[in-house]
């Protein structure tokens, strides 16, 4: 497998020559690759190579499937389309609902969105900046929700949501939304707030400004890219979330997207619409894919930074 | 600074503590009391029956099943999808030949490799394992029409058909869709490791394997270790639910193989109409959970290294 330090030429004097190549950047030729461990190198970059196709591949097809008929796609999966069948993408749009699940999906993100990063910079303002008895307490408490399974506080909030009227609704499912986004977003913002320098809040109590004042005029804008950070995370997730729509919102009208499509998968198989199934399922699939081309840096800061801390 | 500062504690915390409290941590605790009672979910009349859903557990064949299924994805998920990532972020960021005025180099490419891993992570769950449920058809499905397409027409499994891969096809889809994830983090994390350590190795000759096992490896324990702990949980918890509940037939089949304690809370509850004995499961999957976090902690613990 690994040829660098069993090659005669790497016994014999492996320091200059490994130094030399470095510095004089041993081109692309053939000798230099080979002098470096050449079997290796192909190896690596077949394998880089090969994970790329499989990753980009299956986004591929499904763009290619949606645009075929149902005969093409399953008499011959990976030919193109004979023409662009566009009409399968309205067909989608339309009839198949996803446009009410797209709508759906908007609303509860937009609030569920905003009630998180507004509720979780309160609290990890608060839980950061102030001395007050209970206050590591409640920081554990928020913080904890992190690391136990979702599932287990799942069949007991079905019946809580149940009684308070708040199941199969908009609403409800951005409360839970924002609930179930707290731990990460008290976590990562605390951290933050923490970081932030203390003399600039001081000047603006001094000046006279109320607590409520100094946070929404100085902090909150100077966190913004704590805010940014942790917005991203919790847009992703909450855009993707499949579990908590599942459970808590089983009227049709109510779908958010990642539901819609498995129902829509469910119905369509009946009725044999593979195509317009495809169609939406790309639907989803294009807006988030291209909003990370765009905003990739972004988007790999903000998760990481969450991820690293 | 003083004047009304509690009134403003007590403001602020007030609408976050009471989401955070009636939505997660009051379920939570009643999960725990559920658990000892005999609700179905259907009525809401229910009398506490002591630890009789626990010997129910106990005997339950389809709970063990779960359990070996959920302690896989745990112990084989992460070790799968971190090491990929690992290799691959090596390559990515350390791997290259080595370039004018640089000692460690990625290969070429290598930005957009670390664009496109990334891919899978940004879709939702529900779109990747109908994707996939596709690339399995054994009749019309990618996989074995490429198969087919390069001659090995006689090599058609049946993937989530056959009891004995459908396992393994489901874990497959979860590697595919976090490895780009890993790739990035581990990425951030081999670009904060000082240079002169590569140039050091590499005037001492060392070869790129003894960089990556005595350099990077040591150099990148913490955000291993915290990557482990968060992909074990995802695989413990809803991504699996996911991938399980859409991709599988059953769901949870053929004949059991694919199930996981996950899935099996929620059947028994919105399902099997055994509310109280979901919660069982549950506190159940919560020790494995914690389990899990404790042991990679413990096996983690050692001296701070600072550079």
């Amino acid at each position: 497998m690994r040829t660098t330090q069993t090659s005669p030429a790497g016994t014999a004097e492996p320091l200059p020559q490994e130094v030399k190549a470095g510095l004089s950047g041993a081109g692309p030729g053939k000798g230099g690759r080979r002098g470096r461990g050449g079997v290796l190198n192909a190896f690596s970059h077949g394998v880089l190579v090969l994970w790329a196709f499989m990753v980009v591949m299956p986004l591929l097809w499904a763009v290619m499937t949606s645009f075929k008929d149902d005969n093409a796609i399953f008499s011959s999966p990976w030919s193109p389309p004979d023409r662009l069948h566009f009409e399968n993408w309205s067909r989608a749009w339309s009839q198949a609902h996803m446009s009410d699940y797209f709508l759906n999906t908007v609303l509860v993100v937009a609030g569920s969105l905003a009630g998180t990063l507004l509720l979780g910079s309160m609290a990890a303002y608060v839980l950061a900046r102030f001395d007050f008895p209970g206050n590591r307490f409640l920081y554990f408490l928020f913080i904890g929700g992190m690391s136990f399974p979702i599932m287990l506080a799942l069949v007991p909030l079905f019946f809580v949501m149940n009684n308070i009227q708040l199941l199969n609704t908009v609403h409800g499912l951005i409360l839970v939304y924002i609930a179930y986004s707290l731990p990460f977003t008290v976590f990562f913002l605390t951290a933050f707030f923490r970081t932030l320098p203390t003399s600039v809040a001081e000047a603006a109590l001094i000046d006279g400004a109320s607590h409520t004042r100094t946070f929404f005029q100085v902090m909150l804008p100077m966190a913004k890219p704590g805010l940014i950070s942790v917005g991203i995370f919790n847009f992703l997730g909450q855009w993707n979330q499949y579990m908590l729509p599942t459970v808590l919102n089983t009227d049709p009208e109510h779908k958010v997207l990642s539901q819609g499509l498995v129902q829509l998968a469910v119905s369509q198989g009946y009725k044999g619409d593979w195509s317009g199934l495809f169609a939406g399922l790309v639907m989803a699939m294009l807006p988030v894919l291209a909003a990370y081309v765009v905003f990739q840096r972004q988007v790999v800061a903000g998760l990481t930074a969450g991820a690293l801390k | 600074m003083q004047h009304g500062k509690y009134r403003f504690i007590a403001g602020f915390l007030a609408a976050p503590l009471g989401l955070y409290a009636l939505f997660v941590v009051w379920p939570f605790v009643q999960s725990i009391y559920y658990s000892f009672t005999d609700w179905t979910g259907l009525s809401p009349d229910f009398s506490v029956v002591g630890l009789d859903n626990y010997a129910r557990l106990w005997d339950d064949d389809v709970f063990w099943t779960s359990l070996r299924h959920s302690l896989l994805f745990a112990l084989l998920l992460p070790v799968l999808t971190i090491g990929l990532a690992l290799f691959f972020a090596f390559m990515i960021n350390v791997g290259g030949r080595p370039r004018r005025g640089a000692a460690v180099s990625g290969v070429r490419g290598s930005s957009f490799y670390k664009v496109a891993y990334f891919f899978p992570q940004v879709l939702s769950i529900a779109i990747v394992a109908l994707l996939f449920q596709f690339a399995y058809n054994p009749e019309s499905g990618a996989i074995n029409s490429g198969l087919r397409a390069i001659g090995l027409g006689g090599v058609q499994p049946l993937w989530l058909g056959d009891p004995d891969l459908a396992l393994w096809c489901v874990m497959a889809v979860l590697v595919w869709s976090t490895v780009g994830f890993f790739v990035v983090l581990f990425s951030a994390g081999m670009a904060s490791i000082p240079r002169d350590f590569y140039e050091a190795a590499l005037l001492d000759g060392a070869g790129r394997i003894t960089t990556f096992f005595r350099i990077t490896l040591p150099l990148l324990r913490d955000t291993i270790q915290s990557g482990w702990v968060y992909m074990g949980i995802l695989a413990l918890g809803a991504e699996s639910f996911a991938v399980v509940q859409i991709m599988t037939t059953g769901p949870g089949g053929p004949d059991y193989s694919t199930t996981v304690l996950v899935l099996y809370v929620y059947q028994s509850a919105f399902r099997d109409g055994a509310a109280a004995y979901a919660t069982t499961i549950g506190v159940a999957l919560l020790v494995v959970t914690l389990a899990f976090a404790a042991v990679v902690m413990r096996l983690g613990r050692r001296e701070r290294l600072e550079y």
